[in-house]
């Protein structure tokens, strides 16, 4: 393979696996390697919680981790969804691992492998989308079923006065109308980025090889310094772009629920 | 970028399966163990808590226990210290009984012999007495001749005896 046919968008291409296509409804659903990478999470994530299911009194390695799993989702929900919050939970936790799990199996070099290339779920606008347009439809119909059409008072912020309301009430409803794209974009953006810079800086490894000369050696080594680092920083980046949606998804339930 | 010139052929796939994994962790995960995990945390908690005060509850019983035992100890040591007070009292007064007793009996036995004493010595002068007049009466007849009235004698002898 010759340097110059690295393609960095090439590792974001769904394809259906093993080329089939599956049609329902006129509407093609095929099982691609998307959906195949969102199936290994859901089995990661399922292996790693029954260890927690073990239900010792004295708990194991595994049942410790599992169990501050739940315990970290539980004091988020707690501190920023507050009264109430408990019954989020799930939701919250499901969110935080689908998307730290297809962060960090994104970033796993097991294209080392030959034939297996890993595909960061999250990398994709429509997966992150309709994270994002879930949890924004969860907010709008617990806010509307539990306030009615007081839940508009969202939009009036306490104790501003009154000649600014003209301007305050549309920028708070445009800034409310935006979550759900700022948190569908701040997911894919980091995580597209963050591959491409991987794969561009690989992709300088083998050019340099290839390149020969005194210099192309030098440019290989520097870039492979850099993929290290790169990749550790990703390796947070994954965690914390998880914790940042959840976050947000707390805190806008929080809204929803208790009207600032 | 694949992720938007792709949407088109894409976007059911995305959703249909990730609506199928979704709902499989949500359901799957977060709603069958993760409220199981959670009891177990609680579970454990509660017991940790339920522990504790038991230990608590344990040390201030030991706590009681000692204060009673303390107490105890002071009452017996003070009730042997009264025994013992009382032990020696009664023990001296009965060596003080005793003593007044036998005090008593060696007095009365004093007054006894000194009566007796007393008694030996005037029947002593009593005979003294007789035997003078006797002897008076027998000298005054055998010199004299004349009977003297032996009254007479008496009362000159036991004067004269007074006058020592």
């Amino acid at each position: 393979m010759s340097a110059g046919k690295i393609d960095p968008m090439e590792q974001f291409m769904v394809e259906p696996v093993l080329g089939r296509h599956i049609d329902l409804f006129g509407y093609d659903v095929s099982f691609t390697n998307s959906a195949l990478f969102m199936v290994v999470v859901f089995v990661l994530l399922a292996v790693f919680m029954a260890g927690g299911l073990k239900r010792q009194l004295v708990p194991g390695r595994w049942q410790v981790m599992a169990e501050n799993a739940v315990s970290f989702i539980d004091s988020m929900v707690s501190v920023n969804i507050g009264s109430g919050g408990k019954k989020f939970a799930p939701y919250i936790f499901s969110l935080f691992f689908f998307i730290l799990f297809a962060n960090l199996i994104g970033v796993m070099p097991l294209a080392i492998l030959p034939g297996l290339h890993t595909f960061a779920v999250t990398s994709h606008i429509t997966v992150t989308a309709i994270l994002a347009f879930l949890s924004f439809a969860i907010v709008l119909v617990v806010g509307f079923a539990k306030h009615g059409l007081k839940f508009f008072s969202l939009f009036v912020p306490h104790g501003a006065p009154g000649w600014l309301m003209p301007v305050i009430i549309p920028v708070e409803f445009v800034s409310f109308m935006v979550r759900p794209f700022s948190l569908a974009l701040r997911l894919f953006v980091a995580m597209t980025a963050g591959h491409i810079l991987l794969e561009v800086f690989g992709s300088f490894v083998v050019q340099g090889i290839n390149a020969g000369g005194a210099l192309g050696p030098i440019v290989s080594v520097l870039s492979f310094i850099m993929i290290v680092g790169v990749s550790a920083l990703e390796l947070l980046v994954c965690a914390i772009q998880a914790y940042v949606f959840a976050l947000l998804t707390s805190l806008y339930l929080h809204d929803a629920v208790h009207l600032h | 970028m694949p992720q938007l010139s792709q949407i088109g052929e894409i976007y059911a796939s995305q959703l249909f399966w990730l609506a199928i994994v979704f709902a499989l962790i949500y359901f799957g995960i977060g709603k069958a163990m993760v409220p199981k995990i959670e009891a177990t945390i609680d579970d454990r908690n509660g017991r940790i808590d339920g522990d504790i005060a038991a230990a608590e509850a344990a040390r201030a019983q030991a706590h009681a226990v000692e204060a009673a035992y303390q107490t105890g100890l002071e009452n017996a040591r003070s009730k042997a210290a009264l025994a013992l007070g009382e032990a020696k009292d009664r023990a001296t007064a009965n060596t003080e009984a005793k003593l007044k007793a036998s005090d008593a009996a060696m007095q009365a036995q004093l007054a006894a012999a000194t009566a007796q004493v007393a008694a030996s010595k005037t029947q002593a002068f009593a005979e003294i007495e007789t035997a003078t007049t006797d002897a008076v009466e027998a000298i005054i007849a055998k010199l004299s001749g004349v009977a003297v009235d032996r009254s007479t004698i008496e009362a000159r002898v036991k004067t004269e005896l007074a006058h020592g």
